[in-house]
C-alpha cells in the first residue's frame, strides 16, 4: 500500500497508513526524494505508528531515506516508534544513528521548526 | 493445542505474511505484547535470508511443548532449498553480510529467541529452528 505524503507548510509529512513491503519502503524512497524537490521542503516527518515491526531491512530504508533526504537539503525525524518496536530493534541491535527521532507527530514538529531555524541560523 | 501454519516464501511480499501469521499465532498461544513484537521480528530476519539468498523456501510456524513442566512455546523453521551457506559461524557474525544489508538478520533473529539452531548444506539449502517460550 502507497504512503500519503501530505505537505503541510515547508513540510511534508508521510504517514504510514499499514503494514508495509520492501516494495513500498522503496516507493516511498523515491517518492520523498522526488517531493523534496517539488515543494521546496525543509523538513519531513515519517509518522511509523502503525508498524508492528521495524526490522533490519526497514532500519536500513529508514536510515537512507533520512541521509538521502539531507543531501537533498531537508531534516527528517521519525515518530511514532512503538515501545514493543523499539524494544525489538534494541534486541536486534538496529539503531538510527543520525537519523531525527521523536514520540509523536507534535514532538516531531517541534523537533523540525529548532532543527531548520538553527540551520537558516548557521547559514548566516 | 495444535496449532500449525505453513507460509510459503517466494517473494518480499511474504515476508508480511509470515511475519502477520506469526503474530496471530504468538497471541493465541498466550504471548506477552513486548515477545509477540520480538517472534515478529525474527520471522521477519529469517524470511528475508530466504528472499535474498535462497529465494523461495517456506517457514513452518507451531506450537510446542517443554520438557520439563510442559512451558508452552511457539516454534518456527525456516527452510529453502538455496545455495547453502558455505560459512555458518561466519554467517552468524554480528555485522557479516554477503550482500548490501546490514548483516544482523541471523545473529539478530538468535538474540529474539530463547532457541536457535542452524543447518545448512552446499547446495541443499539451508534450515534454521528457532523456538521461544512463554514466561
Amino acid at each position: 500500500m502507497q504512503v500519503p505524503v501530505l505537505k503541510q507548510g515547508d513540510y511534508l509529512i508521510a504517514s504510514i497508513q499499514s503494514v508495509l513491503s520492501d516494495a513500498d519502503l522503496i516507493q516511498l524512497r523515491d517518492n520523498l526524494g522526488a517531493r523534496v524537490g517539488d515543494y521546496r521542503s525543509r523538513g519531513v516527518i515519517i509518522d511509523v505508528t502503525v508498524l508492528d515491526v521495524i526490522d533490519s531491512f526497514a532500519t536500513r530504508m529508514l536510515r537512507g531515506i533520512a541521509h538521502m533526504l539531507k543531501l537533498r537539503g531537508a531534516e527528517t525525524v521519525i515518530v511514532g516508534i512503538q515501545p514493543d518496536v523499539a524494544f525489538a530493534m534494541v534486541q536486534l541491535g538496529l539503531t538510527l544513528e543520525g537519523v531525527g527521532t521523536a514520540l509523536d507527530l507534535e514532538e516531531g514538529l517541534a523537533y523540525l521548526n529548532t532543527k531548520t531555524k538553527r540551520v537558516a541560523v548557521d547559514g548566516d | 493445542m495444535e496449532t500449525e501454519t505453513q507460509t510459503a516464501i517466494n517473494s518480499a511480499v511474504d515476508i508480511v505474511t509470515a511475519r502477520q501469521r506469526g503474530r496471530a499465532l504468538a497471541l493465541e498461544l498466550g504471548f506477552n505484547g513486548a515477545d509477540v513484537t520480538l517472534i515478529a521480528a525474527a520471522i521477519s530476519e529469517v524470511a528475508r535470508n530466504i528472499v535474498d539468498h535462497a529465494k523461495c523456501g517456506e517457514i513452518l510456524m507451531s506450537s510446542v511443548n517443554g520438557q520439563s513442566g510442559g512451558r508452552p512455546g511457539i516454534q518456527i523453521i525456516a527452510r529453502d532449498q538455496g545455495p547453502g551457506i558455505r560459512d555458518v559461524a561466519q554467517a552468524m557474525q554480528y555485522g557479516y553480510s554477503t550482500r548490501k544489508g546490514l548483516g544482523v538478520g541471523l545473529p539478530g533473529a538468535k538474540w529474539l529467541m530463547d532457541e536457535f539452531d542452524i543447518s545448512s548444506e552446499i547446495g541443499r539449502g539451508t534450515t534454521i529452528t528457532m523456538r521461544k517460550w512463554k514466561r
